[in-house]
């Protein structure tokens, strides 16, 4: 399974520069073990003890993984999975 | 021999049924289940009408009536200034097929000799009929719409990026009542996006230059300012004056605190964040969707946000933003369309995407959640997370 991974702005810096990369896995805590592996230290800005933090939502095309099995959910080939924390700039 | 209009008009009596006024009125009063329509002309309407009726000329009866009342057996009381006109429209009601059609004998004359209550409807004056001419040729706003505008009031939380376009369009378009609270002067860094601050203002605290502007786009907007920062001690009070709340706040701790104090006085937030060349924007309607601690229900801590220094912002991305969150506005004061409940809009600048998300509500969400308690006095301060300053 081939998904796209949609790195947001402040997390660029530790992914390579990369707005977005292609990884195989079946479900998302597989994909985000294997950024982690090509990126050191992806995994913990987005995992806390086993889930996702509670200032980032990861979501697989347009779900919350909150909402289906969390990081057990399952992905297809083509599936787009993004990582969107919460960002605070008004001014 | 052809028959006189007397010979007429009593043949009609004798066809249609006819109801008093006192009976009229019991029957607004007990909320009874059918339709008033008043069938006099638009001037007369516009001097005054029994409250809650639907205005439809004796001219145009025929051919609107099946829109207007589509189901034949709703109840339909009809009036007139006397009596006269509402007869005859009775009589073209049936032949029409509606089955339930009563006129109001006396008409609205008597209705006010009775002293019964009436509804003057508000009107556009000329001036305003120019200014806001492209909006009442639209059928969703038009001048009720435009009039619902004039008495709305709108908080912007944050006279800076977000409020700026926000600011800047809905007094354009004509929102009554615009509240600005923020605490700081405007800076030389603020002015390449921050358009409700010109070169001119530096120095100026930012509600007073933000109010300049404003009464040069529209000196008809009420604009109120609260020159300082919203802490628990204060939100409520000037929250619970405002419609809608447009959250554009730099840093987390008065997102938050928007966001609590909105859904204890159910007030709609319209949200907008951005960050480089990203934006974020959703809608929380209290228990009607979700908040925003239903998204996030952490504030990214400062050690991982990026710094202050890091916190750039394109200059036209609040632009987008903001007038997303005014747009959204609009819509919630209107009840238009389909307000981003429940969606998280993001915008990315570089790509020039727009994707939305669905965002739930949490069960468990501190603020609006089941068993939800909201202490105000205990959101955490931060000095700065990601917020463009």
């Amino acid at each position: 399974m081939s998904v796209t991974v949609k790195i947001p702005t402040p997390l660029r810096p530790i992914a390579g520069g990369r707005a977005e990369l292609n990884v195989e896995g079946a479900t998302v805590g597989e994909v985000l073990n294997k950024v982690d592996a090509q990126h050191r230290g992806f995994a913990e800005k987005v995992l806390e003890g086993g889930s996702v933090r509670r200032f980032i939502n990861v979501y697989v095309n347009e779900d919350n993984i909150r909402d289906h099995k969390e990081l057990e959910t399952p992905v297809k080939n083509g599936d787009t999975i993004s990582i969107l924390p919460s960002i605070a700039g008004g001014l | 021999m052809s028959k006189s209009f007397r010979d007429v008009l009593s043949q009609v009596k004798k066809e249609i049924r006819e109801t008093t006024v006192h009976e009229v009125d019991r029957a607004i009063t007990e909320r009874r289940d059918f339709v008033l329509l008043d069938v006099r002309e638009k001037e007369e309407w516009d001097e005054g009408h029994l409250p809650g009726a639907t205005f439809l000329p004796r001219g145009f009866l025929e051919v609107k009536v099946e829109k207007t009342v589509p189901d034949k057996n709703t109840p339909i009381i009809l009036y007139c200034a006397g009596g006269v006109r509402s007869a005859l429209a009775a009589k073209s009601l049936q032949e029409l097929g509606y089955s339930d059609v009563l006129s109001m004998a006396g008409g609205y004359g008597e209705w006010k000799n009775n002293g019964l209550p009436f509804e003057v409807p508000e009107k556009l004056t000329k001036n305003k009929l120019a200014r806001y001419s492209r909006h009442l040729k639209i059928p969703e706003v038009g001048e009720a719409g435009q009039l619902k505008l004039l008495q709305s009031k709108v908080l912007l939380v944050g006279a800076g990026g977000l409020g700026s376009p926000a600011g800047v369009y809905l007094a354009a378009s004509g929102v009554g009542t615009i509240g600005l609270l923020d605490s700081d002067v405007v800076d030389e860094s603020n002015l390449q996006r921050q358009i409700l601050h010109w070169s001119s203002s530096v120095g100026m605290p930012k509600v007073d230059s933000a109010r300049r502007t404003l009464f040069e786009v529209n000196p008809e907007v009420k604009v109120r300012t609260h020159h300082t920062r919203m802490d628990a001690s204060n939100v409520l009070d000037i929250m619970q004056e405002y419609d809608v709340v447009v959250s554009g706040s730099d840093n987390f701790a008065t997102a938050y605190l928007v966001n609590d104090a909105a859904v204890l006085l159910r007030k709609p937030v319209l949200y907008g964040s951005i960050f480089r060349f990203d934006g974020q924007a959703s809608t929380f309607v209290p228990y009607e969707g979700p908040c925003f601690r239903c998204l996030y229900p952490q504030a990214t801590p400062p050690d991982l946000a990026p710094s202050c220094d890091e916190a750039g912002v394109l200059g036209v991305l609040p632009g987008v933003i903001g007038l997303i969150q005014a747009t959204e506005a609009i819509k919630v004061l209107l009840k238009i369309g389909e307000p981003l409940v429940g969606r998280l809009l993001v915008y990315d600048a570089l790509s020039m995407s727009f994707k939305t998300f669905k965002v739930r509500r949490d069960p468990n969400c501190a603020t609006c959640g089941e068993d939800a308690h909201i202490d105000l006095e205990a959101i955490p301060e931060f000095v700065c997370a990601s917020g463009v300053r």
